[in-house]
């Protein structure tokens, strides 16, 4: 136990060194920076500590937040449901691939004025242009994690009678688990530039918006806090989606790791 | 020795045709035989000899060309539910998202068995493998004639009417597999189980069998079938040096060679 918690502490320390010295470098450069484009670090730290980490967080980083998870869920939901009969079956593949292939090579940002013109300038709208560009690495990675199930594990289903809803749940699922998870972590950094581009677009709060408004008003300390806010919670889900990927992959890492011991 | 004559399988006449535009290939000719309930038969041929073509027409896997295979006295039709499989590639036919004791029970669970007996059949399906300790371990944790010990109880568990196995001990070394040859005897002789073993390996197949059926090369047929008439609880150490082990063994070695020069010629 020791030993672990010593190898983890020590790791974080090398994954700390450099940004805290590009973060050091890049406070002393700036310091007496009159460049009106690029302000000292301290003064955007100073903007930072009084919008983000006040009313701002629950004005924008909420809302922001919001859109995101709503969108992501569906995503991730519409991707898997869809994905699972299309890997199973060779047949509806085979008629579904055109029209996806088009969908997939639509730029999601050029359907916000469509969306809008449908959805308004609402969270509806933006939910929608998340859910538009997240789905398909979720989607596809599904059709391709159930599309390659192990044969002699399928035989084994067969001859043991796991059926139907069953074979879903403790076979084709978790077999296709790992290439799923691949997909969601590719959907969710998609998701996280959606949501920053339909609040660009058209919205009165959020990240995205915020940016915009504070750079159209010249105020661009408080611009550059909100590119350091949108950097910090883009790490921030990550970091979530790590853990997640551990737990639930539990099986995977474990397999992998004893693998390349051997 | 098996001494109830009902048949748990029966095979007429079975013939395989793998068809496809270019090609035409015959793997099964014509195979008829019975096995007996009890009974510990063990079936060899040369590779190529569509063994595995056999195996998955008996378990319900491929459809035969033509021909009838009844298990329990119902025609195959699709996977029959009183048969339990144990796959020569053990790592892939183990779930490795479930830990050993939920391997073993999730064919119970489908066959709709409460859950304190599921744990009564799992813990004893352990205990007759010597697998106890591990019931909470994932199988990738396990060295491979470990994992196979796990398939085999799982189809314990399962407590089939009749048990397949495909060549269940190719893939380990030599002292795991003399193990588990010796495991599987005493399965059957304890369990009162029905057992079909495919194997190229001859003196395997006569050290376990009650009697072995020799396939020629495709398109198959029978060519031999022999009563292992070797008295007494088999073992390693002095089984395999008596003289009638040798006499059998070379009777089943000669079936098979002459199934090759038969493709040769």
């Amino acid at each position: 136990m020791v030993r672990t918690t010593g190898k983890i502490l020590h790791r974080l320390a090398i994954e700390l060194v450099l940004p805290l010295a590009l973060f050091g470098l890049l406070l002393a450069v700036s310091a007496n920076s009159t460049n009106f484009y690029f302000p000292p670090l301290a003064r955007v730290l100073e903007r930072f500590d009084a919008l983000w980490l006040g009313p701002r967080f629950v004005t924008d980083v909420l809302p922001s937040l919001g859109r995101l998870i709503a969108g992501y869920a569906i995503a991730c939901l519409a991707g898997v449901v869809i994905g699972v009969p299309l890997g199973m079956f060779a047949a509806l593949r085979r008629a579904a691939e055109p029209v996806l292939e088009f969908f997939r090579a639509i730029p999601p940002p050029a359907l916000i004025p469509v969306l809008v013109m449908l959805a308004g300038f609402g969270d509806t709208m933006k939910v929608a242009v998340i859910v538009t560009g997240a789905i398909w690495p979720i989607l596809l990675n599904t059709v391709e994690g159930v599309k390659g199930a192990d044969s002699v594990l399928d035989e084994t289903c067969r001859t043991y009678q796991i059926r139907g809803m069953s074979r879903l749940w403790n076979f084709v699922l978790p077999s296709a688990s790992p290439q799923i998870v691949v997909g969601m972590r590719v959907g969710l950094s998609i998701g996280i530039i959606l949501m920053v581009i339909s609040e660009m677009f058209a919205a009165t709060t959020g990240l995205g918006a915020a940016i915009i408004v504070f750079q159209r008003s010249f105020e661009i300390p408080e611009m550059w806090s909100g590119v350091l806010m949108l950097g910090l919670f883009g790490f921030a889900l990550s970091v979530v989606f790590r853990l997640f990927e551990r737990r639930a992959l539990k099986w995977y890492y474990g397999m992998r790791d004893l693998e390349r011991r051997s | 020795m098996a001494m109830n004559a009902v048949a748990v399988v029966s095979v007429s006449h079975l013939n395989k045709v793998y068809q496809s535009r270019e090609r035409r290939v015959e793997a099964i000719g014509d195979l008829t035989f019975d096995v007996a309930a009890g009974d510990f038969t063990c079936i060899v041929g040369p590779s190529g000899a569509g063994k595995t073509t056999l195996l998955k027409c008996l378990s319900g896997l491929l459809a035969p060309t033509s021909g009838a295979i009844l298990v329990n006295g119902h025609a195959v039709v699709g996977p029959p539910a009183e048969m339990a499989v144990v796959f020569q590639e053990y790592g892939r036919s183990l779930f490795p998202w479930k830990t050993v004791r939920e391997n073993i029970e999730l064919p119970l669970r489908e066959k709709k068995i409460a859950r304190t007996e599921r744990a009564r059949l799992v813990d004893e399906a352990l205990e007759a493998v010597a697998l106890t300790g591990v019931a909470g371990s994932y199988p990738w944790q396990l060295s491979g004639g470990m994992q196979q010990r796990v398939a085999i109880a799982r189809a314990v568990a399962y407590q089939p009417k009749v048990m397949v196995l495909d060549e269940p001990f190719a893939a380990v070394d030599a002292q795991t597999r003399a193990d588990l040859e010796d495991l599987m005897l005493r399965l059957w002789s304890e369990l009162d189980l029905t057992v079909i073993f495919v194997t190229h390996d001859i003196d395997e197949a006569v050290y376990l069998g009650q009697r072995v059926l020799v396939l020629s090369s495709s398109p198959t047929r029978v060519l031999d079938d022999v009563p292992i008439d070797i008295a007494g609880p088999r073992s390693q150490a002095t089984t395999r040096v008596e003289p009638r082990f040798a006499e059998l063994r070379t009777r089943v070695y000669r079936g098979i060679q002459q199934a090759k020069a038969s493709v040769h010629g």
